[in-house]
């Protein structure tokens, strides 16, 4: 399985906080998920259009070629603005 | 060293006081203190009236864990400390406070510019301002980046 959270602007667009599903047959990376979810069309296609969306894997700040394993714990966001 | 993601608000003093409590090696403290501001970061103007602060709980302490391994990897420092509230938050509010006590004080000055800087574009919090016109979503600033940029070795 994998866990997906979304947060911030990206959960208000998607109204949705995080799910869990298995990993498709198909994704092997961060940029394959994206498409993955992407191709449900609709709102999800920001997945792909977003500029700049960031992606953490098991917590860690991942780019679009990290690869993804199932029980991997994926997190997509817009740019931090702490501080 | 310490990390603390609360929301709760953090009195400097007492917080400066334990850091460096019964260490007679620390020669000096330097602590930064962010707080939230009743201007818009897009218009500067002033009409912010709250804030919520999101994190990722979990990925945040992480982060900053790191980042503080990262500063005493390139400075000699004898303690840190890093308080960052999250939740809703008014204008005057305090945000965020790092403190790094060490013997003398280029390494403490210079470690704590470099926290905030990498805190503020690797640590995964959010902002969102209500502002008269409704919420929204404060944008990252291009500053920010090439502040944390500066510091790349």
């Amino acid at each position: 399985m994998l866990k997906i959270l979304y947060f911030a602007s990206l959960r208000e667009t998607l109204s949705e906080s995080g799910e869990t599903l298995p990993l498709p047959a198909d994704v092997r990376d961060v940029a394959g998920l994206r498409r993955f979810l992407a191709a449900r069309g609709g709102r999800w296609q920001c997945l792909l259009t977003a500029k700049n969306l960031r992606c953490a894997v098991n917590q860690e700040m991942a780019r679009a070629d990290s690869a993804l394993n199932a029980g991997d714990e994926v997190a997509f966001f817009p740019p931090v603005t702490g501080g | 060293m310490a990390v603390r993601v609360q929301p709760e608000d953090f009195d400097v003093g007492a917080e400066l006081a334990a850091l460096r409590r019964e260490n007679p090696g620390i020669g000096a403290v330097v602590a930064f203190v962010g707080l939230v501001r009743d201007v818009n970061g897009a218009q500067d103007v002033s009409e912010v009236s709250e804030m919520t602060l999101e994190h990722y709980p979990g990925m945040t302490e992480k982060a900053i864990e790191a980042i503080v391994t990262e500063a005493r990897r390139r400075w000699t420092l004898i303690d840190a400390l890093v308080i960052h509230r999250v939740g809703r938050l008014l204008p005057t509010d305090q945000i965020v406070l790092l403190a790094v006590a060490s013997a003398h004080r280029g390494d403490a000055f210079a470690a704590c510019e470099f926290m905030i800087d990498y805190l503020k574009t690797r640590a995964p919090f959010w902002k969102r301002e209500v502002t008269p016109t409704g919420a929204r979503w404060v944008d990252a600033r291009e500053a920010d980046e090439h502040a944390a940029a500066r510091w790349a070795d």
